[in-house]
C-alpha cells in the first residue's frame, strides 16, 4: 500500500474507484475528463468488470441506473456539458435511493465554454442539479492523491444513506500528475453485502421493484420526507473541510479544490509579510462545513471568497456565517487565477481591516 | 377436471389499469405466460417505461425497474452487463422506444445487446392523452395533428423494424399484432422466441406489437381492432425483419 505511483488526476480517479471495488463504468468521450473512461476501457476488463463507451452521456447515466440497481459499485464521468446530460438520470437515482457514484472533471462554461479549468458546476453539484427535491454528497479534492482516495469514502457514504455522490474536479486537477499513495486496501466486491434491494436473482424470496415513482395519494411525500431525514443526518455527521492557520486570523481565505490550492499559497505570502491570514477549505461541498465554518466567524470578522466561477461557493459562506462576518469575493468566471493576484486581493481587504 | 387455463404464476394477480380494448395487458399476459413456460421468472429483472405501461412493474410478479423516458434499452444494457445470469427484457411503447428513446434503440441493437425488447406501436402517445407518435399514420388525427398527420409538417412514420433490419447487431426483429386471435398466437411466438434467443446468448432481439388504444383513437375496442388490421397493418407489414437463421 505505502507505495507512491505517480499519476494523471483523471487516472488517479479511474483507479480509486477501481480500487474502491467499481465493477461497471459507463461514460462518453468528453475533454478533460478522456483519461477516465481509456483507463476503464482495459482496466475494467482486466479486473472482471464491465466497460461500455455508450452512445451518449444520457445513456450512460441509465446504464448505470440498470447497473447500480443489481447492487454493485459501478461509475461514470464526464464534463460540464455531459453531466448536464446526465441529471434526469441522477435525479432518478436520487429518486429511486440508487447510490451511484461520478465524477464532473470541470470546464469552463456555459455552453460549449472552454476546456479549461472552471469551478462554475458548484450551484449544479450542491443543489441538487436535476429536477425534483434532492441533493448529491459532493466532494472536492484539490490534488491527484485525492482524486485517488475520495472515490472510496463516496461509495461508503453512498450506500450508507443510498444516496448518489459525486467528485468535483476540474480541469487542472484532471490534468496535472503528482504521486499518489492509496490509502485504503483493495476492496474485493465479493467481500461486500449484497444490498437487500438489489435486483437479479429471485429465488426464494419475494420480488423487488426499483423505482422512483408513487402516484398514490400523499405517498410521495413520505417518501420524501424519509429521504429528508436522511438528508440531515448526512449534514449532522459527514461534513468535512480543512482549517489553515484560522485560530490567530484576522482574515480568512476561503475555496476549494483548484482555487484552494492557490490560495494556500497566496496565504502563505501573507504570512512571510506578517499578516494574519487563514484558510478555510470545505472538502465536502454538500453537505456544507456550515458549523466549521461559523466557529471561525466567532473571532473572525473577515473571509474572502475565491471562486472560479461568479460567485456560487460565495453563497454558502454567507449562509455559513449569516451576517456575523464582512464576505469579500474574488470571482474568477472561468479563469484561473494566479497566487500573486489572491494575494493581491488579500492585501486590499487587509488594508481595510487595520 | 382438468385444468386448461389459468393466471400465469409471473403476473401479480390485481386488476390492471389499461383501458378496455388496450393492447397493453394482452402483450402483459403473453410475456407472463412465456416467463412461466421458459421457467425464468425468478431470474428475470425488467424495465418498465414512461407511458401507459409505467405500471408494469407492479403488473409482472418479477424483479423491475422504471426508468426514465425512453432510456429502457440503456437500462437493461447496465443490469444485463452486471448480471449476465439474469434475462432482462425492456417494455416500452412507441413514443418511448422510436421517439426520445431512439438512440439507445439502436445502439444497444447496434451493440447486439443480449437484451429482449418489446416494443408496443399503437401509433400514438397513449399516457399523456393522445398526441402525435413517430408511428402516427399519415392523416391520422391526433391531439397536437388534429388536422390529421401532413408530410408537411410532421414528417413521415417511422419504420423501426425496416429501419433496426440495417444493422448487423439487430438479431431478430419480428412485427406481429394482438388486433386478431390468431394475430395473438402468432405474438405469443413471436416474444417467446425473442426471450428464447436470450436465453441462447443470440444477441438483441425485439418484436414489434401493433396495438390498440382506442381511448385515444376515438374508437371502441371492436373499431380500434379494425383500424391495426386496415390502417396500421398496411403501413406496417407483419412478419420477420432479421432472424439469427438469416
Ligand atoms: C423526459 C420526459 N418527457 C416527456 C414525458 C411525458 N410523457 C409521459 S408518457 C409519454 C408518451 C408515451 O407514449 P408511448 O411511449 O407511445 O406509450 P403509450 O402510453 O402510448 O403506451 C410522454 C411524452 C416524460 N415523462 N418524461
Ligand atoms: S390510453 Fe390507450 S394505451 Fe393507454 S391504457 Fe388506454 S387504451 Fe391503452
Ligand atoms: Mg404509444
Amino acid at each position: 500500500m505505502a507505495e507512491k505511483i505517480l499519476m494523471k488526476g483523471n487516472e488517479a480517479l479511474a483507479e480509486g474507484a477501481v480500487r474502491a471495488g467499481c465493477r461497471f463504468f459507463a461514460g462518453y468521450p468528453i475533454t478533460p475528463q478522456n483519461e477516465v473512461p481509456e483507463y476503464m476501457s482495459w482496466r475494467m476488463p482486466e479486473v472482471g468488470g464491465s466497460f461500455i463507451q455508450a452512445e451518449s452521456e444520457v445513456a450512460a447515466i441509465n446504464m448505470l441506473y440498470g447497473a447500480s440497481a443489481t447492487g454493485i459499485r459501478t461509475m461514470t464521468s464526464s464534463s460540464s456539458p455531459g453531466i448536464s446530460l446526465k441529471q434526469e438520470g441522477i435525479s432518478y437515482c436520487a429518486g429511486a435511493d440508487l447510490p451511484i457514484f461520478f465524477a464532473n472533471v470541470v470546464r469552463g462554461g456555459p455552453g460549449l465554454g472552454n476546456i479549461a479549468a472552471g469551478q462554475g458546476d458548484y450551484f449544479q453539484s450542491t443543489r441538487g442539479g436535476g429536477h425534483g427535491d434532492y441533493y448529491t454528497i459532493v466532494m472536492a479534492p484539490n490534488c491527484v492523491e485525492e482524486m485517488g482516495n475520495f472515490p472510496r469514502r463516496c461509495y461508503e457514504l453512498a450506500e450508507k444513506y443510498r444516496v448518489p455522490a459525486m467528485i468535483l474536479a476540474d480541469a487542472i486537477l484532471g490534468q496535472m500528475m503528482e504521486p499518489v499513495e492509496f490509502d485504503f486496501e483493495l476492496v474485493d466486491p465479493k467481500t461486500l453485502k449484497a444490498p437487500d434491494w438489489a435486483l437479479g436473482i429471485a429465488a426464494g424470496r419475494e420480488r423487488r421493484i426499483v423505482r422512483s415513482y408513487d402516484l398514490r395519494e400523499g405517498k410521495l411525500e413520505l417518501l420524501n420526507l424519509e429521504r429528508m431525514e436522511r438528508y440531515r443526518k448526512i449534514q449532522e455527521k459527514e461534513t468535512l473541510h480543512e482549517n489553515r492557520q484560522t485560530d490567530d486570523a484576522k482574515l480568512v481565505v476561503a475555496a476549494y479544490g483548484t482555487s484552494s490550492r492557490i490560495a494556500a499559497g497566496a496565504v502563505k505570502m501573507a504570512r512571510d509579510k506578517g499578516m494574519k491570514v487563514g484558510l478555510f477549505r470545505p472538502i465536502t461541498l454538500w453537505p456544507f462545513p456550515a458549523k466549521a465554518l461559523a466557529a471561525i466567524a466567532e473571532h473572525v470578522k473577515n473571509f474572502l471568497v475565491v471562486e472560479m466561477s461568479m460567485g456560487q461557493f460565495v453563497e454558502d459562506v454567507r449562509l455559513s456565517v449569516c451576517g456575523t462576518a464582512r464576505v469579500d469575493l474574488y470571482a474568477r468566471p472561468a479563469g484561473v487565477p494566479s497566487a500573486d493576484e489572491v494575494f493581491t486581493e488579500i492585501e486590499k481587504v487587509y488594508q481595510g481591516i487595520r | 377436471m382438468k385444468l386448461i387455463n389459468k393466471k400465469p404464476s409471473s403476473l401479480v394477480d390485481k386488476p390492471m389499469r389499461y383501458c378496455p380494448g388496450c393492447g397493453h395487458g394482452i402483450v402483459h399476459r403473453l410475456i407472463a405466460e412465456i416467463m412461466d413456460e421458459l421457467d425464468i421468472r425468478e431470474r428475470t429483472v425488467g424495465v418498465a417505461p414512461v407511458g401507459c405501461a409505467v405500471f408494469a412493474d407492479e403488473y409482472f410478479n418479477c424483479d423491475m425497474i422504471q426508468g426514465p423516458h425512453g432510456r429502457g434499452p440503456a437500462i437493461a444494457t447496465g443490469i444485463k452487463r452486471s448480471k449476465p445470469e439474469c434475462i432482462v427484457f425492456s417494455y416500452q411503447g412507441d413514443g418511448d422506444l422510436a421517439s426520445i428513446g431512439m438512440a439507445e434503440t439502436v445502439h444497444s441493437a447496434a451493440r447486439s445487446e443480449n437484451i429482449t425488447i418489446i416494443f408496443i406501436n399503437n401509433a400514438i402517445y397513449g399516457m399523456t392523452g393522445g398526441q402525435m407518435a413517430p408511428t402516427t399514420l399519415l392523416g391520422q388525427i391526433s391531439s397536437t395533428c388534429p388536422a390529421g398527420r401532413s408530410v408537411a409538417v410532421n414528417g413521415y412514420p417511422i419504420k423501426v423494424c425496416e429501419m433496426l433490419a440495417q444493422l448487423q447487431g439487430a438479431r431478430y426483429l419480428e412485427r406481429t399484432s394482438v388486433s386478431t386471435a390468431p394475430g395473438v398466437i402468432k405474438t405469443k411466438k413471436a416474444i417467446k422466441k425473442a426471450f428464447q434467443n436470450q436465453i441462447d446468448c443470440v444477441g438483441f432481439s425485439m418484436v414489434e406489437v401493433l396495438s390498440t388504444c382506442p381511448t385515444n383513437w376515438g374508437m371502441t375496442p371492436v373499431q380500434g381492432a379494425r383500424f391495426v388490421d386496415e390502417k396500421m397493418t398496411p403501413i406496417y407489414p407483419l412478419g420477420v425483419y432479421r432472424s439469427p437463421e438469416q
